[in-house]
């Protein structure tokens, strides 16, 4: 694999940019720019996860919204009942499992029952509508769990994060959110690189085969499932704590396809890719949303039609494809380098 | 690899290693394997032969764990595997190259490699181990190749290297020539006969009798599901009744 020189790569040199510019960013801008990118931040962690589940082990699903809404959601039932020092750290840990076991739970029972590929992704759909419109119904004075009032569409007030009674602000919870993404973006591609990660990359091919080869496949599809949901789960831990706020909105049919359009359009194979195209789209979002907000999703969703067309690899990952041919001078792995020395070694058989 | 395991003189067991004992398999009305006894010993090198639909990609299927028998116990290496997912008989030994390769179209050759190996080769060893895997089935050079771009003889050669990777006991190929012409083909059936001389016990599924003729020691015809007869190539090739069901006589 000659892993050494293959670190000199468009997709690495262009994490090591962009976490250049995320930690110089906030020395020069103003606040609400700040806070502004750090809930960019938090939404990346879903396409995060996205890509994990989608990209990393073939499985599309539309439930990663629905673990966000779980996080979110817990964590603020929990911040809300247990007061004190430190407790919206043990909210976050609270949230982040939540999310985790329930994609657990369901994963098991998908995987181990025989649900596979487009029948993921309905299964998941119907999950983020069901908590969606569960949620709604939530308004009236009856749906309380201890201090927390789940107020229907009129949304939870959550507690920010605090270290001790200050909650964190400006570029202390910048960092703080920028922390969280570069840790779960460097633990997922360590484990894309692991013989798990390339066990997962080998079952979303063929199944059967791979499990010829001694994976438990069911276990692994189970396993990377929790571990997408708990990582969409923090972000939406992160988005109710940056926003003091969460409301079933954040678990609607428009919310489950974005993170998908942000990650087919950037690349779903590539953790880089859709982290930075998250990034960039989140605020081309936010600036149509001003300008012109009634072309934001028709925009996307042809972004997202031209690259499954043409691109299907998607955008960011081409441009990572062209800069490592033309500037890095990596072989691209399509190419037959020595088709004669292949016959010659073919005629040697055996 | 076997012929490193054979330096260390470990004794061989007198148990054979794999032992199908009166196995069924149904598939609703269909009987595709009916009371199959079938005994493979260690170190040998036997062809399952048959006309389509006589059950013989059934058994490897049955064998794999891909499919459960209706009735029947499949032993090996000494334990019962009947209940064992597909992936612990891959941990014990068991290997196979399907029918339709089962290559990954979409990594390099070197990642279909470490795939397949990684149960089974420790991380330091793993590269060494694909070359040296990958230059016995004729792939050397290689490696950083799509494997959608290679032929489709080559892609089954990568395939026999991806199960000669596991260390197998027991070795599964199903038509390891579909497809091939007439000197891949005899290529091929030199690799199988040296894995075989070097002490990997290989059950091949083949229609090429040419094929068969080169590497077999023992050959079983396999007919509406049941052993129809077993010998020699010899034996068989003169025996009139496997020549008339491959004509639909029988």
């Amino acid at each position: 694999m000659r892993r050494g020189a293959a670190l000199l790569r468009a997709e690495n040199v262009a994490f090591v940019v962009f976490l250049a510019f995320m930690l110089v960013y906030p020395l020069t801008t103003d606040e609400f720019s700040i806070l502004n990118t750090a809930y960019f931040m938090a939404i990346t962690l879903m396409a995060l996860s996205l890509a994990m589940i989608w990209g990393k082990a073939g499985i599309l699903s539309f439930g990663q919204t629905a673990f966000f809404g779980i996080g979110g959601y817990l964590y603020g039932i929990y911040t809300l009942n247990v007061l004190g020092a430190g407790a919206t750290w043990v909210g976050i840990l609270v949230g982040v499992l939540a999310g985790a076991l329930t994609a657990a739970v369901l994963g098991y029972f998908m995987f181990y029952g025989g649900v596979n590929d487009v029948f993921v992704g309905l299964t998941t759909l119907a999950l983020t509508l069901v908590l969606q419109t569960f949620m709604a119904q939530t308004a009236g004075p009856e749906w309380t769990v201890g201090e927390a009032r789940l107020n229907g569409y009129n949304g939870m007030y959550t507690p920010q994060i605090s270290v001790g009674d200050i909650p964190l602000f400006g570029r202390p919870l910048y960092f703080l959110y920028l922390g969280i993404l570069v840790g779960v973006y460097l633990l997922l591609r360590w484990l894309a690189g692991t013989r798990w990660g390339y066990g997962l990359l080998a079952l979303q091919e063929n199944r059967p085969r791979t499990e010829t080869f001694g994976y438990n496949v069911r276990l692994m599809q189970v396993q990377v499932f929790a571990l997408a949901g708990g990582v969409a789960a923090l972000s939406g831990v992160l988005y109710a704590s940056w926003g003091s706020y969460i409301d079933p909105s954040s678990m609607g049919l428009t919310a489950a396809i974005t993170p998908v359009i942000y990650v087919a359009i950037g690349g779903r194979r590539s953790l880089t890719a859709a982290m930075i195209s998250s990034m960039v789209l989140l605020k081309l979002s936010q600036s149509l949303a001003s300008e012109a907000p009634q072309y934001a999703l028709v925009i996307f969703g042809v972004l997202a039609l031209l690259a499954v067309l043409f691109v299907p690899e998607g955008f960011v990952v081409a441009i990572f494809n062209a800069l490592d041919r033309w500037i890095f001078r990596r072989p691209s792995a399509g190419e037959r380098v020595a088709p004669s020395e292949v016959a010659a070694d073919a005629r040697r058989a055996g | 690899m076997r012929g490193e395991r054979a330096d260390v003189a470990e004794p061989i067991p007198e148990t054979p290693l794999l032992v199908l004992k009166g196995v069924s398999k149904r598939f609703g009305g269909l009987r595709a394997v009916s009371d199959l006894d079938l005994t493979v010993g260690r170190g040998e090198l036997r062809c399952l032969i048959g006309p389509n639909g006589a059950g013989k990609s059934t058994v490897f299927k049955l064998i794999v764990g891909f499919e459960r028998p209706t009735t029947g116990a499949i032993t090996f290496d000494g334990a019962e595997i009947d209940a064992w997912p597909t992936w612990r008989r891959a941990r014990q030994g068991l290997s196979i190259k399907m029918q339709i390769p089962g290559v990954y179209p979409e990594l390099t050759v070197e990642d279909n490699m470490r795939v397949a190996a990684q149960h089974h080769v420790r991380g330091e060893q793993m590269e060494e181990a694909i070359e040296r895997l990958l230059a016995r089935v004729g792939l050397s050079g290689t490696g950083h190749m799509l494997t959608k771009n290679l032929s489709h003889g080559e892609q089954q050669w990568l395939e026999i290297g991806m199960a000669l990777s596991v260390n197998p006991k027991l070795l599964l190929l199903d038509e390891p020539t579909a497809g091939m012409g007439p000197g891949e083909t005899e290529a091929t059936g030199q690799l199988i006969a040296s894995l075989n001389a070097d002490g990997v016990t290989i059950l091949v599924i083949e229609h090429d009798m040419a094929l068969v003729r080169q590497i077999a020691r023992t050959v079983t015809v396999l007919h509406l599901g049941r052993i129809f007869a077993e010998g020699t190539i010899a034996e068989i090739e003169v025996n009139p009744a496997v020549t008339d069901i491959y004509l639909g006589k029988t």
